[in-house]
């Protein structure tokens, strides 16, 4: 160890590592994983949700998962919130409209309407 | 880049090992594998997280849920359920035994936890032990670079010094004043002295400290190498602790790979290097010279003190010893300054205090608690009060050689100054409580056998005074004694008190003497032939009749 510097870039090169265990107040996708939704394929949902965030390196969002919510016909359901904003939830969420909801708007903000079913008021 | 989409820590301490946490471990391994989650859940293992009458004790972030009580049979169930489908399982989370307890309880949000400040168990249960990356993410080692770095030596005895951290092996002794002295001496050659033989019974948080976090010793450690110019720190560590010494050893090795321990470390010309050293488990060899001779390789007898350790210690060479608790309170100290450390606990005493909490009571294990707590608030607060719907008999704080006190000590603050003006002692933190089932005289009985076994057998005061107070204690419990028995063990304790070479035979009558004050009812009781709670067996002619 030679310096501070040193130090301080092994510190944050294991910071990202463990921030699933420090933050929860970050960005936070819920995938639905009852029987209903991993029929209707949420397993295959939640593996590209976590391949695409490994792919752009977003080790900060925080994925969980829950089980139904009464709205079966509508799995596979994810809800994405960022931080301060209402919760939103998109349903009939195949692998790839979930990628591009991780890059429209977990990434960019942007949510994507004609795929919401319910957004929580502010 | 690996992304985890849950975390599992195992508690590996050692209670949740006896309980089993390794089949715990391998049934999850295995089933994560078989569900195919392995890349999305990581699995690993951490220090203890406290409950430990509760393990083998889990947690799942990023919700942190905790799970308790696990049997590997329960582990399936867990993992089809909160980690495949996100459905926590409520009959095995963790509950707080209380009248009103909370079903699901995420660790920071329960009673348990939420009376409890962290600073020494910081990183114990949320970090993986074996890997110093994880304790540099948590601003380790940031310390000794700051002090390597930025400030002179005598400025970091002078932060200890104001902080008025004093020391947590039992006695107290602020450590400040205690590197001064050692920093003033001159001298080719100095040593640091990490004491974690912990023989007190009922004590377990150096251990515990040690599995959960090793590299908060060693980085207190060297930080105290720099602030009194030594370079060479021994680990003195009680043979038993397999687990520490593994965990120890491991982390002084990626220390050394990573250049925090060896030369020119942080690219000054400070240079500092650690062994672990094990005894074999006496009493005798926790007490600080008694521990020097045994590191020098001789039989671990006390020696007489002055000179004192910090001018004369191993090899006549000035050294500073200190607790394992100590030590891991040095890094926080010297980041956040010592002003924030005393936003914590009382004027005399600030910070934090780890106990152990045993006995009658019903979360068992380890705390960390401001200091000046009261005792009421440790034992019906963090510990849940006392099992079984039986009262509160005693709690003996500090160890054997600390004192036993009675219920209208509920309400004393927990600290040094409080605790010995009551006739009793901080000590180490262990907290002994019994419920009112218990016959005090007994108690003390065993208490003086501990001492009796455990005499080095050096001093004459402490060699027989442990003995026959043993032989008069025990002649109370079979109903043979009498008020002259009374006044010579009271005698026998004044004169070892004043004249027993080491703290051992000083502090042995402690417990019998508070017991005689508090307790004297129930000792008079036995001299007339009866034992109040029935646990004594008395000569039949003495039992009273009608
Ligand atoms: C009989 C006896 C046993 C002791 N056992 C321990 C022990 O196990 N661990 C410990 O840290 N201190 C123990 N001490 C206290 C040490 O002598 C010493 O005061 C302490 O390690 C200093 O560290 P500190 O200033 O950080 O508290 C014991 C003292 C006596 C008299």
């Amino acid at each position: 160890m030679k310096s501070l510097e040193e130090l301080a870039r092994i510190r944050e090169q294991a910071k990202q590592n463990l921030q699933l265990r420090e933050s929860r107040d970050g960005i936070k996708i819920v995938v639905g994983m009852g029987t209903c939704g991993i029929a209707a394929g949420a397993r295959e949902t939640m593996n590209a949700i976590l391949d695409e965030l490994i792919k752009r390196n977003l080790s900060q969002v925080i994925v969980t998962q829950t089980g139904c919510v009464g709205l079966c016909e509508q799995e596979p359901i994810i809800d994405v919130t960022l931080p301060d904003q209402p919760k939103v939830t998109y349903g009939k969420v195949s692998p790839d409209k979930a990628r591009q909801i991780i890059a429209n708007h977990v990434v960019n903000g942007n949510i994507i309407g004609e795929w919401v079913i319910r957004s929580d008021k502010q | 880049m690996a992304f985890y989409r849950a975390h599992v820590l195992v508690c590996g301490g050692t209670p949740c090992e006896l309980g089993g946490c390794r089949a715990v471990k391998d049934t999850l391994l295995e089933e994560v594998n078989r569900l195919g989650l392995s890349s999305e859940i990581r699995v690993l293992e951490t220090g203890c997280l406290g409950p430990c009458d509760q393990g083998p004790v889990i947690i799942v972030y990023p919700e942190g849920i905790m799970y308790a009580r696990l049997q590997p049979g329960d582990v399936k169930e867990i993992v089809e359920q909160h980690l495949l489908k996100g459905r926590v399982v409520n009959r095995l989370v963790y509950h707080e035994k209380k009248e009103e307890a909370k079903s699901v309880v995420t660790f920071e949000s329960s009673d348990y936890f939420g009376l409890q400040e962290r600073i020494v168990l910081r990183n114990c249960g949320r970090i993986n032990p074996e890997s110093i990356e994880e304790y540099i993410a948590h601003d380790g080692y940031r310390a000794l670079g700051k002090c390597l770095t930025e400030m002179e030596p005598a400025a970091v005895v002078q932060v200890v010094k104001d902080s008025g951290l004093r020391g947590r092996g039992g006695a107290g002794f602020p450590t400040g004043l205690k590197w001064s002295f050692t920093a003033k001496t001159d001298s080719n050659q100095k040593y640091i002295v990490c004491n974690a033989d912990e023989g007190e019974p009922g004590t377990f948080k150096d251990r515990l400290i040690l599995e959960g976090d090793p590299h908060s010793i060693i980085e207190g450690m060297a930080i105290a190498g720099y602030a009194v110019g030594a370079n060479k720190g021994y680990i003195y560590i009680r043979g038993e602790y397999k687990l520490s010494i593994e965990r120890l050893q491991h982390a002084i090795r990626q220390a050394r790979e990573l250049g925090l321990l060896g030369t020119n470390i942080f690219g000054s010309d400070f240079a500092f290097d650690i062994e672990v050293r094990s005894g074999a488990g006496a009493y005798v060899c926790g007490e600080e010279t008694a521990l020097i001779e045994s590191i020098e390789g001789s039989r671990g007898e006390p020696r007489y003190k002055p000179p004192f350790p910090g001018v004369s210690g191993i090899w006549g060479k000035p050294t500073v010893v200190n607790n394992v608790e100590t030590l891991a309170n040095i890094a926080p100290i010297i980041l956040n300054g010592a002003a924030w450390f005393r936003g914590f606990g009382t004027e005399k005493c600030p910070g934090t205090k780890v106990f152990t909490m045993t006995g009658d009571i019903n979360n068992e294990g380890l705390i960390e608690v401001p200091m000046g707590i009261t005792l009421r608030q440790i034992v019906y607060g963090v510990g849940g009060g006392i099992p079984g719907g039986l009262g509160f008999k005693m709690a003996q704080t500090g160890g054997t050689s600390g004192g036993c006190l009675p219920k209208e000590f509920l309400d004393l603050p927990m600290d040094y100054d409080t605790l010995a003006e009551a006739g009793s002692a901080l000590g180490s933190g262990a907290l002994l409580i019994m419920d009112d089932s218990h016959c005090i005289v007994d108690i003390v009985r065993c208490f003086m056998k501990f001492f009796k076994h455990e005499s080095c057998g050096k001093c004459t005061p402490c060699r027989e005074g442990t003995t026959r107070l043993y032989e008069l204690v025990t002649k109370i419990t079979e109903g043979k004694a009498t008020n002259e028995d009374i006044a010579l063990l009271t005698e026998l304790s004044r004169v070892m008190q004043t004249s027993a070479l080491c703290g051992l035979g000083q502090a042995a009558p402690n417990p019998l003497v508070t017991c005689l004050k508090y307790f004297e009812e129930e000792f008079g009781a036995h001299l007339n032939g009866y034992c109040p709670t029935g646990v004594c067996t008395m000569p039949v002619a003495n039992v009273k009749v009608g």
